[in-house]
């Protein structure tokens, strides 16, 4: 038992039960299929520009990049390109491998002590599962598109036949489904098995972790176990989108435990860790080439100080300092 | 917000990646734009109407179909067993192409309809094509 945990584990169990209650129990399917996913959209939206614009006018005056290879300095030393970048092209590609490679996590290594010696041990598995679940998650994310989009966009029909290619099942297993929860649960494991990874997780990292983990079982649930209304769901989801919302007949509560578990995922969004979506392209430690050594950059709110310069120095003193005997640059 | 009043810097790049961020999450938004929701209409043919009750009633029809002809498919394949007795005790030959088909024979009118909707493309009609082709 640990609070840190325990407290996000409540915090989503809680939700799922309101979402339940309210939509089954309370009747206030306007409220949980309407408002508040408008209510989610919004505050995601308007949250992630505010944190941005507040992050791009934070100034940057100095390079600070993550070294991660050898610095461009004399010719006749072999640099890393991108590692290291030192032109905007060599950012570019350190952003994309960053961005869509997660760069970064790749090279993370685990030391360990072993007798009197200090081991380096190769340790990828986060970044294995961190890219599993992120692209999983982006599947799943256009794969729902078939319920926002009408008709279906062809790259959604495609990734359907890609992701349902083991046709197991009827409806077809989706791979992306289960990768998701799978990533997601190893995730949160790791956190919670690991005494190191333990120590230092907040619940402002379980949280997300429990309230991913509970959509994904939610969909999961509704698609291959208890069974939604499907037509319906998409008249709820397509009249949101058209902005002539309905609550139709023979949605289940599973449903709008599902969709409320998304809107609070989304409103939390802006105001936590996950806003790393939007962070990762506004880090300066990233997103700057390391050119300190070939350009000066000045820092722009350098307040400017008033200097009192040898010469100047020289011309109030030079008479004084001649009748003492010291040297004096210009002859008197 | 923080630096509040403070200018954007790398004010280009800054806003080009926001237009990008919101044209890609307001997707759902614009690509629909006047466009009507509502759900297709399901046309049943004459012999379906004088039935008047399916295999089972119609909400779990409408819900979960598709998993009981896969439980279907798999006792008539596996077990050599074609009889499926349903909860009124009535018995019917486990048969997408001789019982279901057989009523809902207008495909284009009640199967693809949903399924269209929904963008679902099962692998059924590979075989099972638009009326029932196979020896009873």
């Amino acid at each position: 038992m640990n609070v840190k945990y325990m407290f996000s584990l409540v915090a989503v169990l809680l939700l799922i039960l309101l979402a339940y209650a309210g939509a089954e129990a309370a009747g206030m399917k306007t409220f949980f299929g309407i408002f508040i996913p408008y209510l989610a959209v919004a505050v995601f939206l308007i949250g992630f520009i505010w944190k941005v614009v507040g992050w791009a006018r934070s100034p940057v005056p100095f390079r600070i990049p993550t070294t991660c290879g050898q610095q461009k300095s004399l010719p006749w030393m072999k640099y890393s390109y991108t590692d290291c970048p030192y032109t905007k092209t060599g950012v570019v590609l350190r952003m994309i491998l960053e961005v869509t490679l997660f760069r970064s996590l790749f090279r993370n290594i685990k030391f360990e002590q072993h007798g009197d010696r200090l081991v380096y041990r190769w340790e990828k598995w986060l970044w294995v599962a961190a890219l599993l679940f992120h692209y999983a998650f982006l599947v799943t994310v256009i794969r729902h598109l078939r319920f926002f989009a009408e008709p279906t966009p062809f790259f959604v029909q495609w990734l359907e036949g890609l992701d349902g290619f083991m046709q197991i099942g009827l409806p077809g297993l989706f791979l992306s489904g289960v990768v998701l929860a799978a990533a997601a649960i190893y995730l949160l494991l790791r956190r919670m098995l690991m005494s190191e990874m333990r120590y230092i997780s907040l619940p402002s990292d379980y949280f997300p972790l429990f309230l991913i983990i509970a959509i994904a079982v939610s969909g999961i649930m509704m698609r291959y176990f208890t069974k939604v209304d499907v037509v319906a769901v998409k008249e709820l989801t397509l009249g949101l989108v058209t902005f002539g919302p309905t609550i139709p007949e023979g949605v289940g509560g599973l449903f709008y435990v599902h969709m409320f578990l998304v809107s609070v995922l989304l409103i939390y969004f802006p105001f936590s860790k996950l806003m790393h979506l939007g962070g990762v392209f506004m880090s300066p430690t990233r997103n700057l080439p390391n050119n300190s050594r070939a350009v000066r950059h000045v820092n722009p709110w350098n307040y400017p100080v008033k200097v009192h310069t040898y010469e100047e120095y020289e011309d109030e003193f030079r008479e004084k300092m001649i009748e003492a005997g010291l040297p004096v640059e210009k002859g008197a | 917000m923080p630096n509040k009043g403070q200018k954007l810097y790398d004010k280009d790049k800054v806003i080009a990646g926001l237009v990008i961020f919101v044209i890609l999450a307001t997707f759902p938004f614009w690509f629909n734009l006047g466009k009507a929701a509502s759900a297709p209409e399901l046309e049943l043919t004459e012999k379906a109407k004088a039935a008047e009750k399916c295999v089972r009633d119609t909400q779990y029809m409408r819900d979960e179909h598709m998993q009981l002809l896969d439980e279907w498919r798999d006792t008539v394949v596996r077990d050599a067993k074609r009889i499926y007795v349903n909860e009124r005790n009535v018995g019917y030959d486990m048969s997408l192409s001789n019982t279901c088909l057989d009523c809902h024979s207008n495909k284009a009118e009640f199967c693809d309809r949903c399924h269209d909707y929904t963008s679902v493309n099962p692998y059924c009609w590979d075989c099972h094509i638009d009326n029932p082709k196979e020896a009873k």
